[in-house]
């Protein structure tokens, strides 16, 4: 079981890594979050947005206006190599943390 | 037709007032989600109301407005705000939450085992001080007296011009017992030794002779038989005994068959009546009493075999007197009643001297003269706890620096501050508990040791124990001290810089915390210093208090006592008998220089005082005729204890009884009396029945009543011509202890066989008894002062080798453009001397405002003595000093290539 400072915040590492191999406009991001994780993480979807906006604005990642054939132009973002560096570092503290985890409390993430 | 999401969104978002092309590209993105969402619905197979009604549903409009307008802000780089939720079970969240806290610190103290072994020991020795001396002060100040309603106890003393502390006479005693308003009762008691013969060999005992009152005042009941009763309380009542417990056990063997038995106590027959439940003691006497005797006539008698009708004696007090106060009625309201009756014996019974009664507490009496003394050695002791403190808190604060990346991992997972406060003050009261652990068991052995030595003379020692309320108090403060010293490093912890933080190597978040840890030590130096002076001012007082000149020399001095409470000496001339036979057959011991016989040893006390009359000056100088020590000595007492003779001549045998009365006074008692007179061929006496004594001699003043207190007159007269039952010998003599004890006791024995020889003693230990207290919290203020001083030491250390590895780079720099070992290890110990010197100062000042809560304990030196605060500031200073020593040595090694390869 998590412990509620633990899953504050991680929403930022899951969307970094959505956006990790290619770039997804917001409902599409917010329907996998939902679905990759069969349900457990519920998203609020009214502070996907607002929280898209920050993360674009410190550099993480980037939205692009795009308009595919036959589609209406959605905005798509994109990883920055500032949002790689700290997907980078929040996979290495949560994959230190689980290890740290699996060696006390004998939890293998895997 | 689709709903306009567009419209839906804008006026949602109205209220934002985002700039305008924000706000169309926001609307933009919004109105797509809820669309592909209303589309996804209508797949589901809900109809076009369903589906836009549970699209709107499941929007939560307030949260993305209050989330927009905090993304929008220009400044927003703010921790992110909870935005995933789990589907979790809440019931006892918290509380696991709370032991997952606790499991964590207790990891990172078993992780770091140097650190949590330094702090725990520091806090250890700081708490367990503490509680031991609590435990001490708990004891002897705070519990209440092991009688019934102890509160209402107090001591009655009779008071006269110049004395505000003296016994009362028999005829005294019966006035205020008669007349006071403000007792339910009154009792005196005497302090007597009786010789126990009869049963094997001779035995001194130490008894008390009490009015039959005494034992249903204290409220006690006996253990086996019974106490007095107010039968043996009345005139001509039979003699009977209650004996301690401790005793019964010696002398009997607990054997209960006792009880009823007839002893012979110093020749009269004497009835066991009782024995006293373990533990109780006789009040606010340090001297274990043995056995208490009932009165041969209302008021205890003046000696076991008198014949002195003793209720018509005004004019000699020799009773000491407890009183327990009526319901409801204060000390100041028995006192005025006092005061009344006095006033009125003074017109029944003129005296120059005055009538007078003084109450105090029975608590106060017992344990007032060490009240000062407990309370100061509470208050170092706290000191010391208080640089414990500063220590581990300087400790931690280095901790959160190493830990500065843990802390903003958690936080950037989302560890709000208060949370992460509460996790590193969690393991600071964890410390805190393993200090106070180890502390409780260090006050444990500590108090074991202090009553087991015997060190100190502090009433009610024995008492001790470690209960509730000590545990309650280590508790306290092992809370507190948790709480003092976590605190600053939590808060100071909890607000890490995260971008530079994981970053690493930025210094900015350390120089707050370097701040703290000097000032920390500052305080340190501060209050060390204080403790020091404490321990300094001590110690130069109780080298004077051993410069004092006594009076008499204390070495190769053998003393005992011998009582003549006996039948066989009830006439003085049977005592002046066995005293000059006595003293001619121990001056014939080969190897005895000489032999004094008194009534008094030196240091331990003067047991009886008089009022001197001087003739031709009748009651005139009603001011000074105060009362003057009393003793009677043979020709070479003086000789025996050293003392030089100032003026005209000692004592011989010549003074004997029917040769004219004669008499030795003291300095203080020439100078008071006679400050510009010689005083030799002067006239006095003590007694208005006797005739008129010459003054022969003077002598130097021997301290009686101990080398701290200021001399005060003394009166000496030949013991043949005045004898007393009690006698001190002294005996002179280069001879080992136990050959020298053999003889004498084979001389007393020849003498006369029922004679017991008691309290064998060298006088070098007699003077080193009256000095146990006073060693005593010497050695406790010295150990205190030195772990003040080790202490602060480790605190400067700390600091300064901190600082310097955090200046590596730095002082690799200065040494790169040209600094010499020389002007970098100056540097370092130029940053220690000035938290050294602001420590200093302050430490000074804090002690000059304390002068006055130590001078109490203070003899011949001022608690502001310029000398000891000069030489206890440079003893610190040096100490310090060499605490930098050693950081500033390794900053001088810096090599500077590797110290800018190091970032």
């Amino acid at each position: 079981m998590l412990d509620k400072e633990v899953k504050r915040g991680s929403t930022e590492m899951l969307i970094l890594a959505l956006v990790e191999d290619r770039p997804r406009h917001g409902y599409e991001i917010a329907k996998l979050i939902g679905e990759r994780s069969d349900g457990v993480l519920q998203f609020h979807v009214a502070s996907l947005y607002p929280l898209l906006y920050r993360m674009e604005k410190r550099g993480l990642i980037k939205g692009t206006w795009i308009e595919k054939t036959g589609q209406r132009r959605r905005r798509f973002y994109k990883l920055m190599p500032a949002g790689k560096k700290v997907l980078n570092e929040q996979r290495q503290t949560w994959s230190d943390f689980f290890i740290a985890l699996d060696r006390v409390a004998k939890i293998n993430p895997a | 037709m689709n709903p306009n999401w567009k419209k839906i969104a804008r006026e949602h978002l109205a209220v934002l007032r985002l700039p305008p092309e924000r706000e169309i590209e926001i609307i933009e993105e919004l109105a797509l989600h809820l669309e592909a969402a209303y589309e996804e619905a209508l797949t589901d197979g809900l109809s076009e109301t369903e589906a836009e009604a549970r699209t709107i549903q499941s929007y939560d409009w307030r949260l993305l407005e209050c989330e927009l307008s905090r993304a929008e802000q220009p400044l927003a780089q703010r921790a992110l705000q909870p935005s995933l939720e789990l589907v979790e079970r809440k019931g006892g969240a918290r509380m696991e939450s709370f032991l997952q806290d606790v499991r964590f610190g207790a990891r990172m103290l078993v992780k770091k085992p140097g650190f949590t072994l330094i702090s725990v020991l520091t806090l250890a020795l700081g708490i367990g001080a503490n509680t031991a001396i609590f435990s001490v002060v708990n004891t002897v100040l705070l519990r209440p007296l092991p009688y019934k309603d102890a509160e209402q106890l107090v001591a009655v003393w009779e008071v006269q011009t110049k004395v505000n502390q003296t016994m009362f006479s028999p005829a005294e005693f019966l006035d205020y017992q008669t007349q006071n308003q403000s007792f339910s009762e009154m009792t005196a008691h005497r302090l007597m030794y009786f010789t126990l013969t009869g049963q094997g060999e001779p035995e001194q005992l130490n008894g008390r002779i009490v009015s039959g009152n005494f034992f249903s005042l204290l409220g006690v009941q006996a253990e086996q038989g019974r106490i007095f009763q107010p039968e043996d309380g009345r005139a001509g009542a039979a003699r009977v005994a209650v004996m301690s417990h401790d005793f019964w056990q010696q002398r009997f063997g607990s054997d209960p068959n006792v009880i009823g038995k007839a002893l012979t106590l110093s020749g009269e027959p004497v009835t066991l009546i009782g024995v006293m439940p373990s533990g109780f003691q006789h009040p606010s006497e340090s001297s274990e009493c043995q056995i208490w005797l009932n009165p041969h006539n209302v008021v205890p008698d003046w000696s076991l075999n008198s014949t002195v009708d003793l209720l018509s004696i005004r004019d000699t007090g020799f009773l000491r007197v407890l009183a327990r106060l009526k319901p409801n009625v204060t000390l100041q309201q028995a006192q005025t009643d006092l005061d009344a009756i006095a006033a009125r014996l003074q017109q029944q019974y003129p005296r120059p001297s005055g009538h007078g009664a003084r109450i105090i507490s029975l608590h106060e009496q017992t344990v007032g003269n060490v009240r000062p003394t407990l309370l100061i050695l509470l208050g170092a002791v706290s000191l010391v706890l208080l640089i414990a403190c500063a220590n581990v808190t300087s400790l931690m604060l280095s901790r959160a620096t190493e830990r500065n990346k843990e802390m903003a991992i958690r936080t950037a997972l989302g560890a709000s501050r208060s949370r992460i406060v509460r996790q590193l003050l969690l393991e600071s009261l964890l410390l805190a508990s393993l200090g106070g652990a180890g502390g409780w068991l260090f006050a444990y052995w500590s108090v074991k040791v202090i009553v087991a030595s015997g060190l100190s003379k502090i009433p009610r020692l024995s008492e001790i124990s470690l209960d509730y309320r000590i545990f309650v108090f280590t508790l306290i403060i092992s809370v507190f001290t948790g709480l003092i010293f976590g605190l600053a490093p939590a808060l100071v912890a909890a607000k890490p810089d995260l971008n530079s933080a994981l970053k690493e190597g930025s210094r900015n978040a350390t120089a707050g915390r370097n701040r703290l840890r000097q000032t920390l030590v500052i305080a340190e130096v501060a209050l060390a210093l204080v403790v020091l002076i404490g321990a300094g001012l001590l110690l130069s007082s109780f080298g004077r208090l051993l410069a004092v000149k006594p009076g008499f020399n204390p070495q190769h001095l053998l003393t005992m006592r011998i009582g003549l409470a006996n039948q066989k000496y009830i006439k003085s001339a049977d005592k002046k008998r066995f005293v000059s036979e006595l003293n001619a057959r121990l001056e014939a011991v080969p190897g005895v220089e000489s032999v004094g016989i008194g009534d008094d040893l030196p240091i331990a006390g003067t047991d009886s005082s008089t009022t001197l009359k001087i003739q031709d000056q009748p009651d005139a100088s009603s001011d000074d005729s105060a009362s003057v020590g009393l003793h009677v000595i043979n020709p070479h007492y003086f000789d025996a204890l050293g003392t030089r003779l100032l003026k005209g001549r000692v004592f011989t045998e010549h003074d004997a009884a029917g040769a004219p009365s004669v008499f030795i006074i003291n300095e203080t008692l020439a100078h008071r009396f006679w400050p510009n007179e010689e005083p030799l061929g002067k006239r006095v006496r003590y007694n208005s029945a006797d005739p008129w004594g010459e003054i022969v001699g003077v002598v130097e003043d021997v301290k009686f009543d101990g080398l701290h207190l200021a001399s005060t007159p003394h009166l000496f007269e030949p013991y043949q011509q005045n004898a007393w039952s009690f006698l001190v010998v002294t005996i002179r003599s280069p001879l080992e202890q136990s050959t020298l004890l053999a003889a004498v006791q084979r001389e007393v024995k020849a003498l006369d066989p029922n004679l017991p020889v008691s309290n064998v003693r060298m006088m070098e230990d007699v003077v080193a008894q009256s000095l146990a207290t006073r060693r005593f919290v010497l050695l406790l203020f010295g150990v205190f002062a030195g772990l003040a001083l080790l202490l602060a030491t480790v605190g400067i250390y700390g600091v300064l080798s901190a600082s310097v590895s955090q200046r590596t780079r730095e002082l690799g720099i200065r040494m790169a453009l040209g600094a010499t070992a020389r002007n970098v290890g100056r540097l370092i110990v130029g940053q220690g001397l000035k938290l050294i010197l602001s420590g200093v100062v302050i430490g000074l000042v804090s002690a000059l405002a304390l002068q006055r809560v130590i001078g109490k304990l203070l003899y011949g030196v001022s608690p502001t003595d310029p000398l000891t605060f000069t030489v206890i500031a440079f003893l610190l200073i040096a100490v310090a000093l060499l605490a930098c020593w050693i950081p500033a040595r390794r900053a001088t090694k810096v090599d500077p290539l590797t110290a800018l390869r190091s970032e």
